[in-house]
């Protein structure tokens, strides 16, 4: 279980997080949504150590984040943000082995060769695996960053907007692969999505965030509701019920 | 707002101006003019030398100042300078290949085109460079400028110790005002021609200073503005290496001065830029003759001076933006 | 995975290492004119020199440029160089005519090299804060005060002596020929405990390229490594400019041929390409420009010239920051 504990973080005079207490829980997929500056990704990356907490605490299965050894979290916790490095003279193939290297310090055994060949089956990169990845599309090039970070084979898996910049299929692709982590090998899976109806459809909790703060947490059911978005979004959305998924209608109201 | 400060600019440059006037190797009273016979000994030094050299210091400042703003707006940053981008340093090296090429030396018009041709091929290498990185975080520009301004200076210090020039190309380098006499100055007065042209097309480069997507959006000939540009920053800077030599900084302390004071409208800005230019020259000059009294500091080292420590507090105190 | 063929960047550090042997025998060998035991001493003194800074100056710039993931920056650049001559010219100022100046020279070289790190990493210290973006800051703040600490130095020589025309800047220039042999000893024990350093971190270097959240993710403790590469970086630079003054470009030239010609970015092969390309510069440049050519020109200002060109066509290319 992931446990925040009065986590903020100011900018000079700005709060961006503000005294967040939340669980997230163990296995099944978590989506935190919200407007642009209600804190999500800032949220996101102090959960996962990226950026110092101004206050506050994270435990991880009980280990604290800021004192947990690097090497020990890292195999626990992976998380994957936006903007990567697109200048590197790497082949996918060697970028996705360096998921493994917190397991094996460097040097790749039988069994970390495994790991990245089937994680480049998993995101279908098996056709480019001895490509440089400055040569690929953006899409492609976040492809092979979560099939690394699918590699590092962690309990806890936080992505921050992976979807942007991918084409359709690969989204569809890419969240049902993260569905399927959750459920065939019981990851905790907790994505960042600007889209509400990946959201809605793949989640199995969903926290939505307004102005640093929770404003509400619950199952998509609890969540995708016509009251609810239109508090958290300030615009009127429309919730229709088509195959048994709960999809929101906004884009032109009549 | 602007008004005020356009009165206290020129107000300070006047009085620069007659304190320049009347320092120098020699004493002298200036209302001693108003009384003697011309062809008096004071009168002399007031008409060859101090009066021109004090008429091409304020042209030379507001020249380099308003060159200064427009390549600014040319790279799209605000912390770029002629001199700390390559253009000054390629006009010395162009001083510096007319001397080996052609040592019997040629009319000042012909020194003056060259010189500022090999500007223009500094503006033309770091506009080029720049255009080729996609990501231009605000740093990296004068990052990139101040390498190939040592990179352009490397190759002369090469080409001079190999042709015994090595003096010259210093002497070239650290640029003052201490030879400027009646008769060897004129060049400056197309650098006000220049300055004014640059003036009149401040609106346009502030459209420039968007980007070419945004310029060409409005109906503005982005290239054959540009193309004005270099032109014009290049004839100035040709103007002044071959008048005085190198003379840093100006371009970048004036404008970021002056759009402290009254913001980022260039057209409002530009006669300002153009005074705190001529202003900043004078001060620097004037303390070079007063230093060390009867012996000159060339004023291009009193500004490199001086722009590196503006330079370096404008980073400092803007720390937390650039990271 | 080592192929066999002609791609591989084992085989061809391989090659580089031929062509600098090559070179270190030419160097000692062309043009002897003199008796075994003097050419020994003397060629065998400054080729140990050369040897030392190229793989000084290699190995920092390599460094250096992984932890700034740029192709473009080197340490000479951010005014490390010119840090050191500061450090030179406080400690005379502070202790010259005391006990300091009777301290063996290796012992004042080795107290300035711990206070160069100190002052290397109090900087970093103050002024990195994990982003790229921040070292770019810095490295402007090294260029903008090495020029300043210039200026400061030619107008300091003017005031105390304004009959004085011809003034000497500040700054000295790097020169291959005067070399500075005495502290060789000296130089070679730094150049070791920099690289023992090194070893502790080695696993972790490819990782750094990958940016620091990635590096994070993979749970390397990324500050902490960063700061002790500056400090090897900052003990290698000291070796280097003690042995021929401050460079600016040679370390760019030489760690950018080592990425074309291994191919990879991998520090096993990029380090070691580096340090042998150093070697055929400048050993190899040596002997071709006072034995081949016969050429007055200093190597110096020629290896800067080649690296300054290198960098322009470098960024004409569009090297993605």
């Amino acid at each position: 279980m992931i446990e925040t504990q009065g986590v903020s973080k100011r900018y000079g005079d700005v709060l961006v997080v503000d005294d967040v207490s939340l669980s997230i829980p163990k296995g099944g997929f978590t989506s935190i949504i919200g407007p642009n500056g209600a804190g999500k990704s800032t949220l996101l990356s102090m959960i996962s150590r990226l950026t110092p907490m101004s206050a506050g605490t994270v435990l991880v299965d009980g280990m604290d984040v800021t004192r947990t050894p690097g090497s020990v979290l890292a195999r626990r916790l992976s998380i994957l943000r936006q903007d990567n490095q697109t200048s590197l003279r790497l082949t996918v193939r060697d970028l996705v082995a360096f998921g493994r290297f917190p397991h094996s310090g460097g040097r790749l055994t039988a069994e970390d060769m495994r790991h990245v060949d089937e994680a480049m089956d998993y995101l279908r990169l098996n056709e480019y695996r001895d490509r440089p990845i400055d040569e690929l599309s953006g899409g492609q090039r976040q492809r092979a960053y979560v099939a690394m970070v699918m590699c590092q084979d962690t309990e806890y898996v936080l992505l921050d907007e992976p979807l942007n910049n991918i084409d359709m299929r690969f989204a569809v692709d890419m969240m049902q692969l993260l569905r399927r982590a959750a459920d065939e090998k019981g990851k905790t899976v907790v994505v960042v999505l600007h889209d509400i109806n990946f959201a809605s459809c793949y989640s199995d909790h969903i926290i939505a965030m307004r102005q640093g703060k929770p404003a509400y947490q619950g199952t998509p059911q609890q969540i995708i509701r016509d009251e609810v978005l239109r508090d958290l979004y300030e615009m009127d959305i429309a919730v229709h019920e088509v195959n048994g998924q709960r999809i929101c209608v906004y884009f032109r109201m009549a | 707002m602007g008004a005020l400060w356009l009165f206290l600019l020129l107000g300070l440059v006047v009085v620069l101006g007659l304190c320049s006037l009347n320092v120098g190797a020699s004493r002298m009273n200036l209302l001693h003019v108003l009384t003697a016979d011309p062809d008096d000994r004071i009168s002399k030094i007031l008409f060859v030398s101090r009066l021109p050299r004090t008429i091409a210091l304020i042209l030379a400042g507001a020249a380099l100042a308003v060159a200064g703003a427009m390549l600014q707006m040319m790279a799209r940053n605000r912390l770029v300078d002629t001199s700390t981008t390559g253009p000054m340093a390629a006009a010395a090296l162009g001083m510096l290949v007319l001397a080996i090429a052609l040592p019997q030396g040629l009319p000042l018009w012909g020194r003056f085109l060259i010189v500022s041709a090999f500007a223009a091929g500094g503006i033309l290498l770091f506009l080029g460079v720049l255009q080729r990185m996609p990501l231009r975080s605000a740093l990296i520009v004068p990052l990139v400028g101040l390498v190939m301004a040592g990179v352009i200076h490397a190759g002369s210090g090469l080409l001079a110790h190999h042709f015994d020039l090595s003096q010259s190309l210093r002497a070239w380098n650290s640029g003052d005002f201490s030879a400027v006499l009646r008769g060897r100055y004129e060049l400056l007065w197309i650098a006000a021609g220049l300055t004014g042209a640059a003036m009149l097309l401040a609106d346009r480069f502030t459209v420039i200073g968007m980007g070419r997507d945004f310029a060409t959006n409005i109906g503005v000939n982005y290239s054959l503005l540009m193309g004005a540009g270099v032109v014009l920053v290049a004839m100035i800077v040709g103007s002044v290496v071959v008048t005085a030599g190198v003379i840093p900084f100006i371009g970048l302390v004036a404008p970021n001065l002056v759009r402290l004071l009254v913001g980022d409208n260039l057209r409002r800005s530009i006669p300002l830029v153009a005074l705190l230019g001529a202003a900043l020259l004078l001060a620097a000059d004037l303390l070079g003759r007063l230093l060390i009294h009867p012996y000159e500091v060339p004023s291009s080292n009193l500004l490199s001076i001086g722009g590196c420590v503006v330079f370096l507090a404008v980073l400092l105190q803007g720390r937390a933006k650039w990271s | 995975m080592v192929l066999t063929s002609w791609r591989s960047p084992a085989l061809r550090v391989l090659l580089l290492g031929v062509l600098a042997l090559l070179c270190m025998v030419g160097f000692m060998t062309v043009n002897v004119q003199t008796d075994w035991d003097f050419i020994l001493q003397y060629r065998g003194s400054r080729l140990l020199a050369l040897l030392l800074t190229a793989c000084a100056i290699g190995i920092s710039t390599v460094l250096f440029q992984t932890i700034t993931h740029s192709r473009l920056l080197t340490p000479a650049l951010m005014g490390f160089d010119v840090l050191y001559v500061l450090v030179q010219t406080l400690a005379l100022l502070v202790w010259g005519g005391s006990q300091l100046a009777e301290w063996a020279p290796s012992l004042r070289f080795a107290m300035q090299v711990l206070v160069m790190v100190a002052l290397a990493l109090l900087l970093f210290r103050l002024l990195f804060s994990g982003s790229v973006r921040s070292l770019h800051l810095m490295i402007l703040l090294g260029m903008l005060a090495g020029m300043l600490f210039r200026e400061l130095s030619e107008l300091g020589a003017r005031v105390l002596d304004p009959s004085e025309f011809g003034i000497s800047t500040g700054v000295p220039q790097a020169s291959f020929r005067r070399i500075n042999t005495q502290l060789l000893g000296a130089a070679a024990v730094a150049l070791t405990l920099g690289g023992l350093l090194l070893l502790r971190w080695w696993r972790c270097l490819d990782v750094l390229s990958l940016g620091r959240d990635i590096t994070i993710n993979l749970g390397v403790a990324h500050g902490r490594v960063v700061l002790g590469i500056m400090a090897v970086v900052a003990i290698l630079v000291s070796v280097a400019t003690v042995l021929v003054g401050p460079t600016l470009f040679f370390g760019l030239l030489i760690a950018n041929l080592a990425y074309w010609f291994t191919g990879s970015q991998r520090h096993c092969w990029t380090l070691p390409a580096s340090v042998l390309a150093g070697i055929i510069c400048l050993v190899g440049g040596q002997v071709l420009l006072e034995h081949v050519l016969a050429s007055p020109l200093p190597l110096a200002l020629v290896i800067e010239l080649a690296g300054g060109l290198l960098f322009i066509a470098l960024l004409m290319r569009g090297v993605r920051q």
